[in-house]
């Protein structure tokens, strides 16, 4: 969300799921939509039969790639060697819309400099992919008349993740893709509620409706109706809070709805902070590894089946969920356990039903402000901006760059962002590429998916090139010891001919099975606080032969 | 549809490389390329356009391994990217692909011919055959009803196991002449005029008999023209459903599309009808001329002709004579010497399936899907092959081009009758002494034909199949009406693809009834319900009233002809029980 | 506030709707064009029976329950796929249009188990089922013979999510669309066979585990005769314990991404007992994937919310 709200000036997916069934050409950047985000997937491929091209950059050739027209498999994080080269194509090839970047964008001459030393055959070099291939996807993209580039974790789980969407960005701003029907920048999230979280203000330095915890005005508005001052300093995100508890600046933490303890990067590292904390609370639907830790759990009820309230979509639709079954035990909606907490603290919030909080955020937030709960149910939920009651919603963001007057705006910004690649470069010692990801039936940390038996779950693995598997002289099936330079975990390897050579992937959904965030890498991006899933090096090593227990069916 | 799952099951390198080979032949490359270990080609686009190519793949492994083994589909699923379940419902939908490993499968499966005229010889001849250790399958009319007999019995077709398939009769020559073609000899003949004197392999000979004459005149009368002849002749489809050629012409040249299509259907399964073998195996270039005519008149540069499987011969002819004719500039790019014209032919062959000869069905089968028709509209002049605008013809409706491109239209419409010009072809079979194709003149009565092919065997002619088994049965008091379009409709008949089938009074009409029936119910496609449930319903139906079909089961009978005609599809249910009703009107069964 | 504004879609509001007006049983309706009979015969608030057809697929016009007969068409025309051409004359309740729904039921009644093929069947919400349309149309199954041919097929449990009993499939399509390219593209059924000896199959029959089947659910949300049944509605049926009329059906969101899928919880005895998508919302249009479909059950009270 960072990199977007850079450019553009708001966090938010700029199109709606139907757009891309009429788009032309669609890049796939670094997602696996296909088993990540299904259902997306299903407008997608709607696109693709109604004659899109498609063009997939990833590291894998994963189930989405496989629907691509080309699938260019380029070196874990070298995603802005690859965007930088198209850029490049795009200009010498004269493909870019002048026009647009005359007067909807600002910086262009120092960008176009910028990419300059990105040449196809430095490109190639760098990311491993045909410098033709690449090459042809810019011109591809440039030349469509509507085209999107959507992104999902392949790009934001690095430590240079703003970077990586800023990118990006530079490609809709040489082009004009952005602001039109059917052309945007798509970013897919993970939860059913990160763009929710972040529209009611869950950022470090925002309030609800993106307005800036450093807008003495915008504080004022809060203040006014919260009743409380509000502190005028941005807050900390999760990975600087851990910097924090490292310091011992920060000792005790309340934990709603995550689980730390199992999804942070160097996992082993992060469980031992929590455990010195002085206080931690945890309030959570599950006993979670996290909640194993706290000293104190506060049981909640579920909350798109127990519980009323709102949740927000990629294409910024927000939508009610509802309570459908009576929560079990001592479980409790998250808005009573945190009134109740509220007034043991003092303060006596009464009873408000999750409608009256909506209110008064509608009466907060202009981006919601026509959103009430009769339309929400009525229209199938709404796209912000929604500011009055007559607005139908919308769906799709910056149509402003179009307009002729810009209303006092200087534009979108490109952005100079560098090729760095990983952090962690590949030694003799961790020779293998570990980028890690979802599978389809399965979901973050598997405390929910857990649930439920399936005949499609393969259990965990390490999926790797038969080429990498021979040099071992490891069969599939077979389990290995993998170490980074912050541990090592046993587990079994999958023999995948859709890896490349030099790269190895799991899933990291099974933490009780497979603990691989120790393996992980927990250098993390400076403004969006989002630690290297994506690019961690590792060594795999055969072990004795009494363990060689080969567990997978052939999938 | 990308991301295929695949089973286990692995083909043979024979398997694969007799897959391999049957995609090149037609120029198809593998869906999925890697071009580099970090560049893969694949996508819906490459997809869609192989998808064509699943018949020609099926019909390499059957031919291979006897069946559709997993492996074998597999592989072709793989290279094709067809998902494997629908490649699986696409193989189990024709007669001639096997899918299971059943006993025999390993050597070659002799069909025969169990519909009437062959029903009467067939039994007999399947217990010889079996007694031999032949594989047999009981198979509907085969197109060579010219050759039952009492003394050769019925019709065969031989699936051959790792080589080509036959028929008993194939002579090692090709311009060796296998059926009777009993106006060979005939002057004044159009549409056969080169029937049994051409050599069917040499373009040469066709050229030194008139061959390509026409194509020349096309263009000098140019496409707008040759359309406007073709309408003033008053041509009318042969294929059965007698639809205007002129107009269906020039629908295909107006629709808007890129890409037109002329499609040949030589599926030729209604049973009874063998006139289009007749042409395509004694005179293949006819067809080829009369198609790239075809294709210059309504701007369409790709033609195909759809044949059945179980015709090996006239296959094989017009595989060799396409490849003549491209050789020599007669297809391809700037034909005859025409720069700005292209047109090529491809040959597609059917499977067992007398569905495919529903023109959308046919579609439907050549793009690698099952054969189930459309429902129409839109038609095929705007929607047609792949969905774009196609002309699809008869061969015989496409041999009268010839014709009328020299002598213009006017002179057609001079010939034959008030309501139908020109010359018609029909197939003479059952109780008749000279069973075969005949041409002529519209104009003759029923008895006028059966006395042209020699009078009616083995006793008194009681009633004729006319027009095949989507036709109805007619009896004495129409033998003098003449094969006209107007008098058979007139009559309530229809002369729909040609056939004469004779019978005497000697007939057991209930077994050729419930065969009739059978026939429907195993060639459903089974898509829609009235057709599907409706043919098994009529066939218990006559099985269950031993040919009795009295009160309450009439008008049960004439209920389900009611929804099979009101509601079905296709022409093949609207037609399922037509001749069924004949036979009881006519007293040919039941007592009503 | 930031820097953002609305616009609306081009499409979505750019275009001027052109309509066509037809006679449906001698009423004027108007449709916008590209509008299907079966469309204006809502907008008439003419009840018509369907079977195949569902808003969020393609029609398929195979079970021809919802002919209607359209002046100087020879045959009858199934109103569910045909597009309203301006001054069509069309009528939904003649002698002929009432003769073919009857038999259509007739067939399938005697070939196919329908008894839970209890779902309103037709246009209208909350309108009629087959049992009802069987009744209006004077349905008679017992003359066809003491034992006409019928599907007779064995139920398939293969895995604890779904059962596939096709002695009730009517052969409507509606999975394989479902499974194909109307949503799911993973094509992992097929109809194989011809004729009356049709079926839905995977290849060579493989069992569900075994072939390209996710999991999504799409078939079943979209079976119209039961014969796709969550497993956990079929052990209730089983158990005789199904009492669809007390269940409750709650909209909300999925959880398990940000795509923002709505579902429709079945809920029965306070447990969920079935995952559906309402048709008509512009996310999902009625499809699921597998964790939307059956990722709930860590929520049953029945269930321990075991330490992960
Ligand atoms: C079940 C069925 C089978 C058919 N089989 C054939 C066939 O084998 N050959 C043919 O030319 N037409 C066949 N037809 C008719 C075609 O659908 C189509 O009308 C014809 O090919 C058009 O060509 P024409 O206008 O030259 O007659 C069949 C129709 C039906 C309903
Ligand atoms: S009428 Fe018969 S053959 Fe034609 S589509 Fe229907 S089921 Fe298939
Ligand atoms: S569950 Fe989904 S993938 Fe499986 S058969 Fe049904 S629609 Fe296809
Ligand atoms: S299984 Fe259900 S959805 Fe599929 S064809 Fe049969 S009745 Fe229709
Ligand atoms: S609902 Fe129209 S044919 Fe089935």
């Amino acid at each position: 969300m960072v990199g977007l709200a850079t450019v553009f000036g708001a966090g938010g997916g700029t199109s709606s799921y139907k757009e891309i069934e009429e788009t032309d050409v669609i890049l796939l950047w670094g997602s696996n939509a296909r088993e990540a985000h299904p259902i997306f997937f299903h407008h997608l491929m709607k696109g693709l039969d109604n004659g899109a091209r498609m063009y997939a950059v990833d590291p894998r050739r994963t189930s989405s790639s496989k629907f691509a027209d080309a699938w260019l498999g380029l070196s874990v994080g070298t995603d802005i060697a690859m965007a930088n080269a198209v850029a490049r194509e795009i200009i010498h090839n004269g493909w870019v819309n002048q026009a647009f970047i005359d007067h909807s964008t600002t910086g262009y001459e120092a960008f176009a400099e910028s990419v300059e030393s990105y040449t196809l055959e430095v490109a190639e070099q760098i990311t491993g992919v045909p410098g033709s291939a690449i090459a042809e996807m810019a011109k591809a993209y440039a030349t469509a008349e509507k085209a999107q580039i959507l992104w999902t974790l392949g790009i934001t789980e690095h430590h240079n993740a703003v970077d990586n969407v800023l990118s990006l960005c530079n490609l809709a701003l040489l082009t004009g893709h952005i602001g039109t029907w059917g052309s945007g920048l798509v970013p897919l999230r993970g939860q059913n509620n990160v763009q929710g979280g972040g529209d009611m203000g869950s950022l470090p330095n925002k309030l609800p409706g993106f307005q800036n915890v450093t807008d003495p005005e915008a504080r004022a508005k809060f203040e006014a109706v919260y009743g409380v001052p509000i502190p005028p300093e941005n807050g900390i995100h999760l990975t600087l809070m851990f910097e924090a508890m490292e310091r011992s600046e920060i000792k005790a933490a309340y934990v709603i709805g995550e689980n730390p303890a199992d999804s942070e990067a160097d996992v082993q590292h992060a469980r031992k902070l929590l455990s010195g904390l002085d206080t931690l609370v945890v309030q959570d639907i599950f006993m979670t590894r996290t909640a194993e830790l706290a000293d104190v759990v506060l049981p909640a009820s579920v909350g798109w089946a127990e519980s009323e309230g709102t949740v927000t979509s990629s294409e910024r639709r927000v939508q009610r969920v509802r309570a459908a079954v009576t929560p079990p035990g001592e479980a409790r909606h998250d808005q009573d356990i945190i009134g109740e907490l509220a007034r043991r603290m003092g303060y006596d919030w009464g009873q408000p039903t999750s409608e009256d909080l909506w209110e008064e955020l509608r009466a907060l937030s202009p981006l919601h402000g026509g959103m009430t709960y009769a339309r929400l149910e009525d229209e199938g939920g709404l796209q912000w901006p929604c500011p009055d009651l007559d607005h139908p919603g919308s769906p799709f963001l910056h149509g402003w760059l179009w307009e002729d007057d810009l209303g006092g705006r200087a534009g979108a910004p490109f952005s100079v962002v560098e090729h760095e690649g990983p952090k962690e470069q590949l030694t003799e010692a961790f020779p293998l590429r570990l980028t890690t990801g979802r599978s389809l039936d399965s979901y973050n940390t598997g405390v929910q998916s857990g649930g439920y038996d399936n005949p499609i779950r393969y259990g965990d693995a390490l999926d790797m090139n038969p080429v990498d598997a021979a040099a071992l002289e490891l069969a599939d099936g077979e389990t290995v010891k993998v170490s980074s330079p912050r541990g090592s975990v046993e587990m079994p390897i999958r023999v995948q001919p859709d890896i490349p050579e030099g790269l190895t992937f799991t899933t990291f959904h099974f933490p009780e099975l497979v603990d691989i965030n120790v393996l992980t890498n927990d250098a993390w991006d400076k403004r969006s606080g989002t630690s290297e899933f994506k690019a961690a090096s590792i060594r795999v090593e055969k072990l004795p032969s009494s363990d060689h227990t080969p567990q997978l069916q052939d999938s | 549809m990308a991301d295929l799952h695949l089973t286990a099951d692995r083909a043979t390198t024979a398997e694969s490389v007799a897959v391999d080979a049957a995609l090149a032949a037609i120029g198809v490359d593998s869906a999925l390329v890697m071009e580099d270990e970090r560049l893969v080609r694949g996508g819906t686009h490459r997809r869609h356009a192989r998808r064509h190519a699943l018949l020609p793949a099926l019909h390499a492994l059957q031919t291979e391994s006897g069946w559709i083994s997993p492996g074998g589909l597999n592989y072709v699923a793989e290279v094709l990217q067809v998902p494997p379940a629908e490649a699986y419902g696409v193989a189990s939908f024709y007669e001639m692909f096997r899918v299971d490993e059943a006993p025999g499968h390993d050597d070659d499966v002799v069909h025969v011919c169990v519909d009437a005229p062959c029903l009467e010889f067939a039994e007999a001849k399947i217990a010889s055959l079996e007694a031999e250790g032949k594989h047999v399958h009981r198979s509907p009319c085969l197109g060579q009803c010219d050759r039952a007999n009492a003394n050769d019995g019925p019709a065969l077709f031989i699936q051959g196991r790792q080589k080509a398939n036959s028929v008993p009769a194939d002579a090692p020559s090709l311009a060796g002449e296998l059926w009777p073609l009993p106006q060979k000899h005939e002057p004044g003949l159009k549409l056969l005029k080169r029937v049994g004197r051409v050599d069917p392999t040499s373009l040469d000979s066709y050229v030194a008999m008139d061959g390509y004459k026409a194509l020349a005149r096309a263009f000098e009368l140019g496409a707008e023209q040759v359309i406007e002849e073709v309408a003033t002749s008053g041509l009318m489809g042969r294929g059965g459903a007698a639809f205007p050629t002129g107009i269906k012409w020039r629908g295909v040249a107006g629709a808007d599309g890129e890409q037109k299509h002329i499609v040949a259907n030589a599926d030729e399964s209604e049973p009874g009808t063998f006139k289009d073998r007749t042409i395509m195996e004694n005179d293949p270039f006819a067809l080829i001329e009369a198609m790239t005519i075809a294709g210059f008149a309504v701007g369409a540069t790709k033609g195909w002709i759809y044949i059945r499987g179980e015709y090996p011969l006239a296959t094989a002819r017009l595989e060799s004579a396409i490849e003549q004719a491209r050789a020599a500039g007669f297809l391809g790019t700037a034909i005859a010497g025409a720069k700005s014209i292209s047109f090529d032919l491809e040959v597609r062959r059917g499977a067992g399936a007398y569905i495919c000869g529903e023109e959308t069905a046919l579609f439907n089968s050549l793009e690698g899907f099952r054969g189930e028709p459309r429902q129409k509209p839109p038609f095929p002049t705007t929607h047609g092959l792949f969905q774009q605008p196609t002309a699809i013809n008869n061969p015989e409706t496409l041999l009268n081009v010839l014709d009328i491109v020299t002598d213009g239209g006017a002179a057609y419409a001079a010939s034959g009758t008030e309501g139908s010009n020109g010359q018609k072809l029909f197939c003479l079979s059952g109780h008749v002494t000279a069973p075969g194709t005949y041409e002529v003149e519209f104009g003759p009565t029923l008895r006028e034909m059966i006395d042209v092919a020699g009078g009616v065997t083995g006793g008194e002619l009681k009633a004729v199949l006319l027009g095949g088994a989507a036709g109805s049965f007619v009896g004495p008091d129409l033998f003098d009406m003449p094969l006209t379009m107007e008098a058979t409709r007139a009559a309530g008949a229809s002369l729909g693809s040609g056939v004469i089938m004779a019978f005497n009074e000697h007939t057991d009409f209930e077994a050729v009834c419930i065969r009739i029936a059978e026939f429907f119910k195993n060639e459903s496609c089974g898509q829609c319900v009235p057709c599907r449930v409706g043919a098994v319903r009529q066939h218990e139906l006559l099985i269950r009233s031993k040919g009795k079909v009295m009160n309450g089961e009439l008008q049960l009978l004439e209920d389900m002809d009611r929804v099979m005609k009101d509601a079905s599809i296709c022409g093949l249910g609207h037609t399922a029980s037509t001749a069924v009703r004949s036979a009881i009107s006519l007293g040919l069964i039941g007592a009503n | 506030m930031t820097a953002v504004e609305s616009t609306t879609a081009k499409s979505a509001n750019g275009m001027t709707e052109t309509l066509v007006t037809i006679q449906v049983d001698g009423r004027p309706v108007s449709i916008p064009e590209g509008g299907t009979i079966l469309d204006a015969c809502s907008k008439a608030g003419v009840s018509t029976p369907t079977l195949c057809y569902a808003e969020n697929l393609t029609p398929v016009n195979v079970c021809r329950v919802c002919v209607v007969e359209v002046e100087n068409s020879r045959t009858l025309v199934p109103s569910c796929s045909r597009v309203a051409e301006e001054g069509m004359v069309v009528q939904t309740d003649s002698e002929r249009v009432r003769h073919s729904r009857k038999m259509v039921i007739e067939f399938l009644d005697t070939s196919v188990d329908l008894s839970q093929t209890t779902a309103p069947t037709s246009n209208e919400a909350g309108g009629r089922n087959l049992a009802d349309w069987a009744a209006e149309y004077g349905a008679d199954s017992s003359r066809y013979g003491p034992a006409p041919q019928t599907m007779d097929e064995e139920v398939k449990i293969q895995d604890n999510l779904y059962i596939r009993d096709y002695d009730k499939c009517v052969l409507c399509y509606k999975c394989v669309e479902a499974c194909g390219d109307d949503a799911q593209h993973t094509f992992a059924i097929a109809v194989s066979g011809r004729g009356f000896g049709a079926r839905i199959s995977t290849e060579f029959d493989v069992s569900l585990p075994d072939s390209a089947c996710v999991y999504c659910g799409n078939c079943v949300a979209v079976c119209p005769t039961n014969a796709l049944q969550f497993k956990t509605e079929f052990d209730l049926r089983e158990a005789n314990n199904w009492r669809e009329e007390e269940q409750s059906v709650t909209r909300t969101v999925c959880s398990y991404c940000g795509v923002g899928c709505n579902l429709e919880l079945h809920v029965q005895d306070d447990t969920i007992v079935k995952v559906t998508s309402p048709n008509d919302h512009s996310v999902t249009s009625g499809h699921l994937c597998i964790k939307g479909r059956f990722g709930w059950q860590y929520v049953q009270p029945t269930i321990q919310r075991k330490p992960s």
